[in-house]
């Protein structure tokens, strides 16, 4: 009798559990899933509001119409080649700098890396008045490489931070054996270190990419020319001009967010926050 | 090791440190240390021009500007509200995740969703939610729960106009704090929980005894990473509110940027820059100090 008690006892945790998952999980998409809901809805100032979560007369019109606006085919590889350039130098410079603390002695070496501690602490915005000054005298305002060259400068301390760790932990007699085979440290780091790797690296890319994808503020300070803007730089725009229009507003951002989110899904597998979580032991 | 190669080992060093080393020190460094300067300036914006130097006569007008006050308060509000907000429903979360295997996955990635979405993005999406009076807010408020009469102009009063900002930054950080809690519950021998359950530990004690002061290190390192995101507060400001009505919602960053880029004022921008990174360092070394304490106390 007490065995079917505890047993009963436990699925009526389980399933509390559950339940509390469920609806911590509804209120998680319910936002997005409203988002989605009222880009296929047709927005004027005639017609009544329309608060329900499925659209009372829908219409996929904003899609095409957004797609075909002047330049948001732009903003999108735009955005596209901005982000996928930074991420490739920002893994590799990272890495490369990450290996020089885990592995070699040079001077200032605490220094440095006491100072990119620093720089995690300081807002992220701290420097942006010397920036955009320096990006004006060296000829990188208003261009899509110089805002590459800022978004990989700026998230070097922290992928630097977190790689030291993870190949802090990496065994040292495998590159022993490398060295004496006659490889060099380029064999070890290119051949050996980075294939070892690939989790943390994966970990690294997505964030950065998703870091570079939603860029705001640089874009906005450094970018004036209309065909070099970013896609949160026009979607922030197209609020500012269609304010009514929703429909429209939204069907640009889930035209920027929907790919991400498949990316995001499709490669989730690879990264783990027992990266992060391993930071912070180091 | 002999020297050449103790040479060679540090030229190999210089070679892997250099390309991210000089980005680093160009571009991050520099203008860190080159805003610091500009603060004691009245910074002249005209290249060549001489800018004329006012020592800490920014500092001063900082700490007698009611905005800037303003800004303080409505910061350290924000990181007051969303950094408790965001750590302990990712625990609740994490925890509930950590009992349950089926559909954990799937889980996950849903309450991962707001995490990987464009904060600008989410902060338009917030602005529509709470619009007035034709948001999904305040209908649900007023015509499914009839817990008001009329709809709440949320963004006309200073003192509604925080909620959505507050509501967006909890709800896109939980799904984070959820990840970095649940690596480190896993981490937890399962032996602990059960010899505590042996000796009839109840699931409360159990969390409190066992839980969290195995996973301190996490808390520790989450809620100072938290705090530095609440002092960072900018975008959903800007999008959501603009600091308004009437620059009643500004925060740091944002009245550091208008005083930038709208009023050209760089050397007032940097010094209100300055103060925050000084709040931010002090507080977060304080936190660590404060938490860092050995397991066994």
């Amino acid at each position: 009798m007490s065995r079917i008690f505890i047993a009963f006892d436990k699925y009526l945790k389980k399933i509390m559990v559950y339940l509390i998952i469920v609806l911590g999980a509804v209120g998680m998409v319910i936002p997005l899933l409203y988002m989605l809901s009222t880009s296929f809805k047709r927005h004027a100032y005639s017609l009544a509001f329309d608060p329900g979560l499925i659209p009372t007369n829908p219409t996929i019109s904003n899609y095409p119409k957004v797609w075909q606006m002047e330049h948001f085919q732009i903003y999108f590889k735009n955005s596209l080649f901005i982000a996928l350039t930074s991420v490739f130098f920002v893994v590799l410079l990272s890495s490369m700098m990450a290996y020089a603390f885990a592995r070699f002695e040079f001077p200032f070496k605490e220094i440095i890396f006491f100072s990119i501690l620093l720089v995690l602490m300081v807002p992220n915005m701290i420097g942006i008045i010397p920036q955009f000054l320096l990006a004006k005298t060296l000829g990188l305002r208003n261009s899509l490489w110089g805002l590459i060259i800022f978004y990989v400068a700026g998230s070097i301390p922290f992928n630097t931070f977190l790689l030291r760790g993870f190949f802090e932990a990496l065994p040292r007699e495998l590159e022993d054996a490398v060295l004496i085979d006659g490889g060099n440290y380029f064999t070890i780091f290119f051949r050996m270190v980075l294939p070892l790797s690939t989790p943390a690296l994966a970990t690294v890319s997505i964030f950065s990419f998703l870091g570079f994808w939603d860029e705001y503020i640089l874009a906005l300070t450094f970018i004036d020319d209309v065909s070099k803007r970013t896609l949160p730089i026009a979607i922030a725009l197209l609020h500012g001009q269609y304010a009514t229009e929703w429909g429209l507003v939204f069907a640009a951002s889930l035209i920027a967010v929907i790919p991400v989110i498949v990316v995001f899904v499709s490669l989730q597998r690879y990264f783990s926050g027992g990266i992060i979580a391993g930071a912070v032991k180091g | 090791m002999n020297i050449s190669l103790r040479k060679q080992r540090i030229l190999y060093a210089f070679i892997f440190l250099l390309p991210g080393l000089l980005l680093y020190l160009i571009f991050v460094i520099y203008p860190i240390l080159k805003t610091f300067q500009i603060s004691f300036y009245e910074w002249n914006i005209i290249p060549g021009e001489p800018s004329e130097w006012v020592g800490v006569g920014n500092y001063i007008r900082a700490l007698n500007d009611p905005v800037v006050r303003i800004s303080l308060r409505n910061t350290f509000m924000y990181t007051l509200v969303t950094v408790p907000g965001q750590l302990i429903l990712a625990l609740i979360v994490a925890l509930l995740m950590n009992y349950i295997t089926r559909g954990s996955t799937f889980f996950r990635t849903i309450y991962y969703l707001p995490v990987i979405t464009s904060w600008v993005v989410v902060s338009l999406l917030f602005n529509y939610l709470f619009q007035s009076p034709k948001g999904i807010i305040n209908h649900i408020l007023m015509n499914v729960l009839h817990l008001i009469a009329e709809p709440i102009p949320w963004f006309m009063n200073a003192s509604t106009a925080f909620i959505p900002i507050e509501a967006l930054g909890i709800w896109k950080g939980i799904g984070w704090g959820m990840v970095v809690f649940l690596a480190a519950l896993k981490s937890i021998p399962q032996e602990l929980y059960e010899a505590a359950a042996i000796d009839g530990a109840n699931a409360w004690q159990r969390l409190i005894k066992i839980t969290l002061p195995l996973i301190r290190p996490t808390l520790v390192f989450l809620s100072v990473i938290l705090m530095i995101g609440g002092f960072n507060v900018f975008i959903s400001v800007v999008l959501i509110t603009r600091g308004g009505p009437l620059q009643r919602t500004e925060v740091m960053l944002s009245y550091m940027y208008h005083q930038a880029f709208d009023f050209l004022d760089f050397g007032y921008g940097g010094a209100t820059a300055f103060i925050l990174a000084a709040i931010i360092i002090t507080l977060s070394f304080i936190q660590i100090r404060f938490f860092r304490r050995p397991v066994g106390d």
